[in-house]
């Protein structure tokens, strides 16, 4: 998938995720912070989306410290999503 | 101690101090999601909510939008609520996501206290608070329990009432109770019960 489709997709899956239901895809910019200012996510929301990594993209934290970088804006969850899947093809 | 403000969610329909304030006009609507717009709550986290909390949101809402509250300080207002379900409606949804992947999102719901807190973070109240479940609505208990906070001057004013939701059938009545405000019903658990059993449809 390309990076573009990815990051729509992103946005989509965690409006349905987090019952954003005040929000579009376009509210979200792709390197928005996602927690405190711009979406004000909490941390019950940062489990939310461990779970849809997990559950759409098979894709399990190794290490609960890297949240905090992944889950920055929706750019680096899809940046890590591609690493991720680039190196399990590899 | 009187009752300065009464609110009461029964049947589809929303009544403020004995007055109809909102009534479901269309059958098979998201009641919830209905009451929200109609009764313009304006308050995002609302949807993240499970039903219980969405219903003690809304039913607080109603019972305290028109009141002010900026001569408490935050420690000043306690919450008492009770119901006979519990958090049953989250529960069994918590239970059906952890077949496949549990949701953190639904388990912080499956404790019935938590509606207080929803409504402590919505009013800034940081008073004492409880949840009580009983079989039935237990007038005696909720005012003896409110009774004691407010004479032993933990707090001067109290959130308390009902609030419960099961299947399809929600029920919420909630008073607030003040010390120093005379305008009122006085606080009395013949006054609550009496208010909680009330058949308002003849006040429409």
């Amino acid at each position: 998938m390309e990076r573009n489709e990815l990051i729509q997709q992103l946005k989509e899956q965690i409006i349905k995720q987090l019952n954003l239901v005040d929000k579009k895809p376009e509210d979200i910019g792709d390197d928005d912070p996602l927690f405190v200012e711009g979406l004000g996510l909490d941390s019950i929301d940062a489990l939310e989306l461990i779970v849809l990594l997990q559950q759409e993209y098979n894709i399990k934290l190794n290490n609960a410290e890297e949240g905090q970088s992944i889950f920055r804006s929706v750019s680096t969850m899809a940046d890590y999503i591609l690493e991720r899947q680039a190196g399990s093809a590899n | 101690m009187h009752i300065t403000s009464f609110c009461k969610i029964r049947n589809h329909k929303v009544w403020r101090n004995e007055e109809l304030i909102y009534e479901r006009k269309t059958e098979g609507t998201d009641i919830l999601q209905d009451m929200y717009d109609q009764l313009t709550l304006n308050y995002p986290k609302f949807f993240k909510m499970d039903d219980l909390c969405k219903l003690g949101t809304l039913a607080a809402h109603v019972l305290l939008h028109h009141l002010r509250l900026e001569n408490y300080q935050p420690e000043d207002i306690g919450i008492v609520l009770s119901n006979s379900n519990a958090s049953i409606e989250a529960d069994v949804k918590y239970y059906e996501s952890s077949k496949a992947y549990p949701s953190p999102a639904l388990f912080v719901y499956t404790l019935p206290n938590i509606v207080i807190g929803e409504i402590s973070i919505r009013y800034g109240c940081k008073g004492e608070n409880a949840f009580f479940v009983s079989e039935q609505f237990d007038a005696r208990l909720l005012h003896f329990y409110v009774m004691d906070l407010l004479r032993h001057q933990r707090i001067k004013a109290c959130i308390c009432g009902w609030s419960d939701v099961v299947n399809d059938t929600m029920e919420a009545c909630l008073f607030f109770v003040e010390v120093g405000n005379h305008n009122g019903v006085n606080f009395t658990a013949e006054n609550i019960d009496k208010y909680y059993k009330q058949d308002l449809n003849g006040k429409e």
